[in-house]
């Protein structure tokens, strides 16, 4: 078995650093955006409309706009738009 | 005692479309993608980074290809590493089709896994010895910055990291450690 003493395991602890918590993010939210979330931000971006039905009612907005409900999806596009 | 999912029920869920899954999934491997890119082959940041994102989106797409779930890890190390190499090629200007690993990338992997069973054996400890020895260790927080976060005396931070080392070292070694008696 290997021995562990607290400096061997302080150094396995210290091996891992911790990726850039905004890589962590976007890799996160990949089944998000296959689902569409960065063409809805980026349409929400260039399109005044769109971005207004989205602050007015954000489910039936997207609703409108084609994508099927998914509460994951419309949690996403409030947090990336600050809405 | 947490009860941490296995790496196959991670990934039996993450088949199924479960997101909360795949967020573990990432969170759980995160740092070890992150560490074969840059120390097992040294890259920049910016290299690092599409290599990282390239591995989750091939996972991703590939998850339901896999063989074995419980080889999730492996797997990951397999796809970065490749993923590393050509990285590495594509940015050199001869001989692309030569270019040899870096050395000591066995090893370095080797010493990955090991850290990698250590942080899940962190995992399974109670939030207040992970958290801590997570920051001191990992993010590398000073003594005041983890009594800020943790509304706790610095003074008492050392001996809280010595006693959760103590746990993590029972853990590891399936020895029933007494818990810290306060707070640690």
């Amino acid at each position: 078995m290997h021995e562990y003493n607290e400096e061997t395991l302080a150094n396995l602890l210290r091996t891992l650093p911790t990726p850039p918590q905004a890589w962590v993010k976007a890799a996160q939210e990949i089944p998000l955006a296959r689902r569409g979330l960065d063409d809805i931000v980026e349409r929400a971006r260039a399109d005044q409309a769109f971005r207004d039905a989205l602050i007015a009612d954000l489910e039936r907005a997207l609703e409108v706009a084609g994508f099927d409900s998914d509460p994951a999806l419309a949690e996403a596009v409030r947090e990336r738009l600050f809405l | 005692m947490q009860v941490v999912e296995t790496d196959a029920q991670l990934v039996a869920r993450c088949r199924e479309g479960d997101d909360d899954a795949w967020r573990e999934l990432v969170e759980r491997f995160s740092r070890y993608v992150y560490a074969i890119a840059v120390q097992a082959f040294r890259l920049s940041q910016a290299d690092a980074e599409d290599v990282f994102q390239e591995v989750f989106a091939r996972a991703y797409e590939n998850l339901p290809k896999l063989r074995d779930d419980n080889a999730i890890r492996p797997w990951l190390a397999q796809l970065t590493r490749r993923l590393c190499l050509d990285s590495l090629r594509s940015g050199a200007r001869e001989q692309v089709g030569d270019l040899p690993e870096p050395s000591g990338v066995d090893e370095t992997i080797s010493q990955l896994d090991e850290a990698l069973a250590v942080h899940e054996a962190l995992a399974t400890l109670p939030d207040n010895c992970r958290e801590i020895l997570d920051r001191f260790f990992a993010r590398d927080e000073s003594y005041r910055l983890i009594g800020e976060a943790l509304d706790l005396p610095a003074g008492t931070i050392a001996s809280r990291i010595s006693r959760c080392l103590v746990k993590l070292r029972g853990e590891l070694e399936g020895r029933n450690v007494p818990a810290p008696e306060s707070g640690g």
